[in-house]
C-alpha cells in the first residue's frame, strides 16, 4: 500500500487527506491488507464461500405497497428544492 | 450495411424496469407518471439506520425473464456499486455482480439466429436527473433537479454476447427481446417510457479477423429506430478512424438524436472504480425448485415458439411476406386471433393478412375485441358477404364502438344481397351487354370488371366483388 494508492481510495470515497494523514494511513491500511494476505493463504479448496455471515437465505417480502413519506417533510432537508424535486449542483459528466 | 471489408461486432445491454406494484427494497409504489418524490421513504432515499428487504415479485419476474431466455438460473448475491452522483441518495446501487440470478441463455431471432445472452441480473433504477439551464445539454446545464420516484424500482439488465454483427440485427434483437419480456409479463416494454433501455457496444475489425476492436458504448437510445441509426452511424465512424490510420478510443458516446451523430462525452478523469463488495445488508438469494416454478406458472409460450406454432396452422401456405406477417401478429399479440379464424374455417391467408395489416393498424383495440366478433367480422369477406372496402369499413366501426359486425354492415347500408337478388342481377346485366359477355365467355377475364363495375352500379355497391366473379363463373360455364 503505497501513498499514491492511499490517495487513490481517499479520492473515491470523496475524503479529503493532508500529507500527513495519508503517510498514516497508508501504514494502517498496509497492516489491514497484510492481515487479509495471511487469511487469504490458508488452503480453502473444498470450503465453499461465505455469502453472508447469517446462514439465511431467500428473505423477500410481499409487493405490497406501503405508505410513503410526506413529499413536504422530505423535501424540506434538502439544502436546496425547486419545482417538488432535489436541487443540486451543475454535474459534471454523464451518470457513471 | 457495413462500409466493405468491414464488420461490426455489437453487443447489446438493456435495462427493462419489471411491473411490479412497488420497489426493489421498500414498499413504495413503482409507477410511472407520479409528482415528483412523492413514492419516496428512508429506505429509497438511503436514510441512515433504514434497511432493505427484496420484493418477491420482483425475484418471480427475474426468474421468468431468465427462464424465457433459456437462461440457468442460479444461486445469487447482491453487491453494493458504489459512485457519487446524485441519482442515488445511498452514493451506491444495488445490483448483481459476479454471482448474477440468470446466465448462459440465448434469444433466437425471427430469422432463427441465436444471440447469445451472457447474463440477465436483478438491480435497483437510480432517479430521474434533470438539467436545467444550457438548453438541457449535460455539459452547459446551470444546475439539476432530481426525482427519486424512480430511485430503487426494479430493474433486469439483459447483457448479450457480442453476436449481433448489424444495425438491422440489433433492431430485430431489441424487438424480440422486448417482446420477449411483454409476453412473459415481467414489464411492458416501452422504450418511449423509458421502461425498456437500450445501450450498445459496437466495435468494428477487417472482415474475416477474428479478434476484437477496440469497443465504445453508445447511449441514449430512447427508440428502435434511434438504435439502427446510431449504431450505423458509430460503425462509419470507426471505420473511417481506423481508415485514416488513428485508432479508436474506448469510450461512453451519447446518441444526438437532432443532429444524427454519436458524440463522446467529457473524458473521463480516471476509470470509474465501483469498489464492488457484498451488500451486508441482504442475504443470498438461493429460489429452490418449488419458488421457480411457482415463478413461471402460467407463463404462455415466448414469440419463437408462437411464430412455429402459426407457421404450423397456416400449412403451408406461407410465404416470405406471410412469414413477415406471422412475426408482426405474434409481436402485437394479435396470434391467438388468426389462430382462433383459422380453427373457425377462415382462409388462412386472408386471416392472416387482415390481422397483420388492418387489425395491426389498431392492435390495442384489436386485442379488446371479442375473439368471436372478430372471426365473424373475418367470416363475412371470406364469405363473400362483404367486399374488401367494405370489410375494411366494418372493422373501424367494430374497433370505434364495438358491436356486432352483421348489424354495422347492415347499418352501412352494406347488407348482403340474398343470392337470388344477385343471380337476377348478374342475369340482367349479362343480357344488357351481349358483346362484352361473349368476350368474356371465349375466356377473356379482364372483362370480369367491367360486369362487376355494372352490378355494383345496380346495387348501389352492395354486392360482393368475389359474388359477382362466382356467379360469372357459373354462368359462363353453363354457356
Amino acid at each position: 500500500m503505497t501513498r499514491e494508492d492511499a490517495a487513490y481510495v481517499a479520492r473515491l470515497a470523496r475524503i479529503d487527506l493532508t500529507a500527513d494523514e495519508l503517510d498514516l494511513y497508508a501504514g494502517q491500511l498496509a497492516a489491514v491488507l497484510d492481515h487479509a494476505a495471511q487469511v487469504a493463504a490458508v488452503d480453502t479448496s473444498g470450503v465453499a464461500p461465505t455469502a453472508h455471515p447469517i446462514p439465511l437465505s431467500n428473505v423477500l417480502r410481499p409487493d405490497e405497497p406501503r405508505g410513503s413519506l410526506d413529499r413536504g417533510e422530505v423535501l424540506a432537508q434538502a439544502p436546496a428544492v425547486e419545482d417538488g424535486r432535489f436541487r443540486v449542483p451543475r454535474i459534471m459528466g454523464e451518470a457513471p | 450495411m457495413s462500409p466493405a471489408g468491414w464488420e461490426a461486432v455489437i453487443g447489446l445491454e438493456v435495462h427493462c424496469e419489471l411491473l411490479t406494484a412497488t420497489k426493489l427494497f421498500c414498499g413504495c409504489r413503482n409507477a410511472f407518471g407520479d409528482e415528483p418524490n412523492t413514492n419516496v421513504c428512508p429506505v429509497c432515499l438511503g436514510l441512515p439506520g433504514s434497511l432493505p428487504v427484496l420484493n418477491e415479485r420482483a425475484v418471480e419476474f427475474a426468474m421468468r425473464i431468465g427462464t424465457a431466455l433459456n437462461c440457468e438460473i442460479r444461486p445469487s448475491v447482491f453487491h453494493r456499486k458504489n459512485y457519487f452522483y446524485p441519482d442515488m441518495p445511498k452514493d451506491y446501487q444495488i445490483s448483481q455482480y459476479d454471482e448474477p440470478i440468470n446466465v448462459d441463455g440465448w434469444l433466437e431471432l425471427p430469422d432463427s439466429t441465436r444471440v447469445g445472452i451472457v447474463r440477465a441480473h436483478i438491480e435497483e433504477d437510480t432517479g430521474k436527473t434533470t438539467h436545467v439551464g444550457g438548453g438541457g445539454r449535460i455539459h452547459d446545464a446551470a444546475h439539476a433537479l432530481v426525482d427519486y420516484n424512480r430511485a430503487g424500482v426494479p430493474l433486469v439488465e439483459i447483457v448479450s454476447a457480442p453476436d449481433i454483427r448489424s444495425a438491422d440485427q440489433a433492431r430485430l434483437y431489441a424487438a424480440e427481446l422486448r417482446a420477449i419480456l411483454v409476453a412473459s409479463g415481467a414489464s411492458d416494454g416501452r422504450m418511449e417510457e423509458g421502461s425498456m433501455r437500450v445501450d450498445a457496444n459496437v466495435s468494428v475489425r477487417r472482415y474475416g479477423s477474428d479478434e476484437m476492436g477496440t469497443r465504445c458504448e453508445v447511449k441514449n437510445l430512447n427508440s428502435l429506430r434511434s438504435l439502427g441509426r446510431a449504431i450505423e452511424h458509430e460503425i462509419g465512424r470507426q471505420v473511417a478512424v481506423v481508415e485514416s490510420g488513428g485508432a479508436v478510443a474506448q469510450q461512453t458516446r451519447h446518441w444526438d438524436e437532432a443532429k444524427g451523430v454519436t458524440v463522446a462525452l467529457r473524458s473521463k478523469e480516471e476509470a470509474f472504480d465501483y469498489r464492488y463488495f457484498p451488500e451486508p445488508d441482504l442475504v443470498p438469494l438461493a429460489p429452490d425448485r418449488s419458488f421457480r416454478q411457482r415463478a413461471v406458472a402460467g407463463m404462455g409460450p415466448m414469440p419463437a415458439e408462437r411464430r412455429r406454432r402459426l407457421v404450423a396452422l397456416l400449412a403451408g401456405e406461407v410465404s416470405a411476406s406471410g412469414l413477415d406477417q406471422v412475426a408482426t401478429v405474434v409481436e402485437l399479440d394479435l396470434d391467438g386471433l388468426v389462430a382462433a379464424a383459422i380453427e373457425a374455417g377462415i382462409g388462412p391467408a386472408l386471416a392472416l393478412a387482415r390481422t397483420a395489416n388492418e387489425a395491426a393498424a389498431d392492435a390495442e383495440g384489436t386485442r379488446h375485441l371479442d375473439p368471436g366478433a372478430y372471426v365473424k367480422w373475418l367470416r363475412m369477406e371470406n364469405d363473400g358477404i362483404l367486399s374488401a372496402t367494405q370489410a375494411k369499413a366494418v372493422l373501424a366501426e367494430l374497433l370505434d364502438r364495438g358491436g356486432d359486425p352483421a348489424e354495422i354492415a347492415a347499418a352501412k347500408g352494406f347488407e348482403a344481397m340474398a343470392e337470388d337478388s344477385l343471380v337476377a342481377v348478374v342475369g340482367e346485366v349479362v343480357t344488357r351487354s351481349p358483346a362484352e359477355w361473349e368476350r368474356y365467355c371465349q375466356g377473356d377475364e379482364k372483362l370480369a370488371q367491367f360486369f362487376i363495375g355494372q352490378v355494383m352500379k345496380a346495387t348501389r355497391g352492395k354486392a360482393s366483388g368475389k359474388a359477382v366473379v362466382a356467379e360469372l363463373k357459373r354462368l359462363s360455364a353453363g354457356a
